[in-house]
């Protein structure tokens, strides 16, 4: 809650609906990686605002999980340079090593694989987010080592905190 | 051309993320000048005279935005930073914000003091998330050391500086939609007239500037206007910083002064290094994928056989027919092996995705030339079809609240423009040489 008062005061009088998409990316991080009706309507209540109001704005931007995911979120990067470098492999790669298709979760919970829209890697294609982390440069390789250090560590990994997976 | 950096020119030195290290060489030396030496209307006038044109892509005048403000007596005046880079082969500002993020806080409170704002906020997209974290580092910095708060330098001029944090849109790259976001909407952009500078963030006068315009400002105060304007080529002034990516030798962020020819900078080892695998060059977007996408003799030399060259008029030289634009400077470089056609239903499949959906002919239409390039893709298509993109693409362009769907129409009218033989041979064969060549290589067959 003190960092929830801590943004809000970052805005004029009255005009604390702006802390909406931060409030949402703190309960987001804080309640196992997705945003449940009641934990939007939780924000809504903190900012005196409708519930609509933050369904809303949960439903139009895309790193607002309104299903439960896994652990790991494996965003890969699907536009220009990195599907010119590669990101179709990348794809079509964890795909068959996880059995999983796109937009899927594993049974254990541990993955989902998600394609995302360009995010400002190119010159360091092609990549994929994890959390708050991005892994650049990547080959096949790399991708397996990736997924088993996650693996390995077994943590939930969310925009909010960062701490990186070394691979290179 | 001697290659002067003027944003980039300290990002290497070790620990120049840290306020000490950034004043100790330089850094806030602008704002102080600004702030004890210069009036806000001084400060406009240096910023004026520069030439400076909007980095995000639109390439407005800096001054003339800025002196649209309105200043009602007793209302408040907003800065606003884009920080929401998300045009697809661009990544300076991300480079900008990582590596010398002070740069953009000196040139964030000398920008507010010029326009009169008390509150500035950096609007960074939500995937930058260990990036928002760094500025908010160097903004508790700053106000450690009095650079931002009350009385800043004495100057009776005091400024607040707040990040916020998006969540994955690219519409809100668009300066009404940024606003409608920060405070706390959909990223639905507005109908203008009003402008943001009448009737902005709260309903109050707001300048919304791109990371890279206002770091400028930082070395325009410093040197003043007309040394900036001495860089360049005339109405292109100034240095550039272009995201270089594709199938080059060195990828990155480069600084150029506006005015380097366009193939000194694909082939120089100064700048990309030449094409990766020895390969032919065949296309480039030159300015994020929102610009037409020119064919390799199209890019070097203009249609009058003209050398083309990194500025704002040379790109956009011969119009749409035979000309592109700076944009955000995304200059991704494509090779021989690449196929347009399935580049442009990458890039449209993005628009589709990224349309807010508040017009028809983006909303619908987007989605229609993602499903026609699909069709012709998997070896369904028709000769009509390429015709019936051309149509739809025509019906978006101008035809909606702001410019993504503009941003959609182009590539598909330019692709088809100078690459219609590779849409009639996948219509033709069903599938492209080029397709052969990839299944070959994904699964390590030698050629046949």
């Amino acid at each position: 809650m003190d960092t929830a008062r801590r943004i809000i005061r970052r805005y004029p009088e009255g005009k604390q609906k702006s802390a909406l998409i931060p409030l949402l990316h703190l309960a987001q991080a804080e309640f196992d990686g997705w945003l449940s009706p009641g934990a939007m309507d939780y924000v809504a209540s903190i900012l005196q605002l409708q519930p609509i109001e933050a369904y809303e704005v949960a439903s139009f931007y895309s790193m607002f999980n309104l299903k439960p995911k896994g652990k790991c979120v494996l965003e890969v990067c699907r536009t220009s340079s990195c599907w010119l470098l590669g990101a179709e492999d990348i794809v079509r790669h964890i795909e068959k090593k996880l059995n999983i298709r796109e937009g899927e979760t594993t049974e254990d919970g541990m993955f989902t694989l998600k394609t995302v829209e360009c995010l400002g890697s190119c010159g360091t294609a092609p990549m994929l987010q994890c959390g708050g982390d991005y892994y650049e440069n990547l080959t096949l390789e790399k991708v397996d080592l990736l997924m088993d250090e996650m693996r390995l560590s077994g943590k939930r990994r969310v925009y909010t905190k960062d701490e990186p997976i070394k691979i290179d | 051309m001697s290659g002067r950096k003027l944003l980039l020119d300290k990002d290497h030195i070790p620990g120049i993320q840290g306020l000490n290290v950034y004043r100790q060489n330089g850094g806030y030396a602008s704002l102080e000048k600004a702030l004890k030496q210069m009036s806000p209307e001084q400060v406009l006038e240096e910023v004026k005279t520069s030439g400076l044109r909007g980095r995000g892509g639109a390439g407005f005048p800096t001054g003339m935005k800025w002196s649209f403000l309105a200043k009602p007596a007793g209302v408040a005046r907003y800065l606003v930073c884009n920080a929401d880079e998300s045009e697809p082969g661009t990544f300076k500002d991300r480079y900008l914000m990582e590596h010398i993020p002070h740069l953009l806080i000196e040139g964030m409170i000398t920008s507010a003091y010029a326009l009169g704002a008390n509150t500035s906020y950096i609007y960074i997209r939500g995937e930058y998330f260990y990036v928002a974290r760094i500025l908010e580092n160097a903004i508790a910095e700053a106000y450690e050391a009095g650079l931002l708060g009350k009385n800043i330098f004495n100057s009776g001029f005091d400024h607040d500086c707040h990040v916020q944090i998006g969540a994955g849109a690219y519409i809100c790259g668009e300066e009404t939609a940024l606003l409608e976001s920060l405070e706390g909407k959909r990223g639905n952009p507005r109908i203008k007239p009003p402008f943001p500078a009448v009737a902005g963030l709260y309903g109050c006068p707001t300048v919304v500037n791109n990371v890279e315009t206002i770091a400028a400002v930082v070395p325009i105060v410093r040197d003043g206007g007309a040394a900036y304007a001495s860089i360049g080529v005339g109405k292109s002034t100034g240095t550039k910083l272009i995201s270089a990516s594709g199938h080059i030798n060195k990828p990155g962020v480069y600084e150029i002064e506006l005015g380097v020819p366009v193939e000194e900078f694909i082939y120089s080892d100064t700048y990309c290094g030449g094409m990766r695998n020895g390969k032919k060059l065949k296309a480039v977007v030159a300015g994020g994928s929102s610009v037409p996408i020119l064919p390799a003799d199209l890019i070097l030399k203009t249609a009058a056989g003209e050398p083309r060259l990194m500025t704002y008029e040379s790109l956009a030289d011969g119009g749409f027919a035979s000309g592109t634009m700076l944009g955000s400077g995304g200059f991704i470089v494509m090779d021989e092996d690449s196929s347009i056609v399935k580049n442009l239903w990458n890039f449209t499949r993005f628009y589709h995705h990224e349309s807010c959906g508040q017009c028809s002919p983006c909303r619908e239409g987007t989605g229609w030339m993602e499903k026609i390039l699909h069709k012709i893709l998997d070896g369904h298509g028709s000769l009509t079809d390429v015709d019936l993109l051309w149509d739809i693409q025509a019906k978006i362009e101008g035809k909606t609240i702001c410019p993504l769907g503009d941003a959609a129409a182009w590539p598909v009218a330019s692709a088809i423009r100078h690459f219609r033989s590779e849409f009639e041979e996948y219509v033709r064969n069903g599938h492209s040489i080029r397709d052969v060549k990839h299944y070959y290589r994904l699964n390590n067959l030698a050629e046949a």
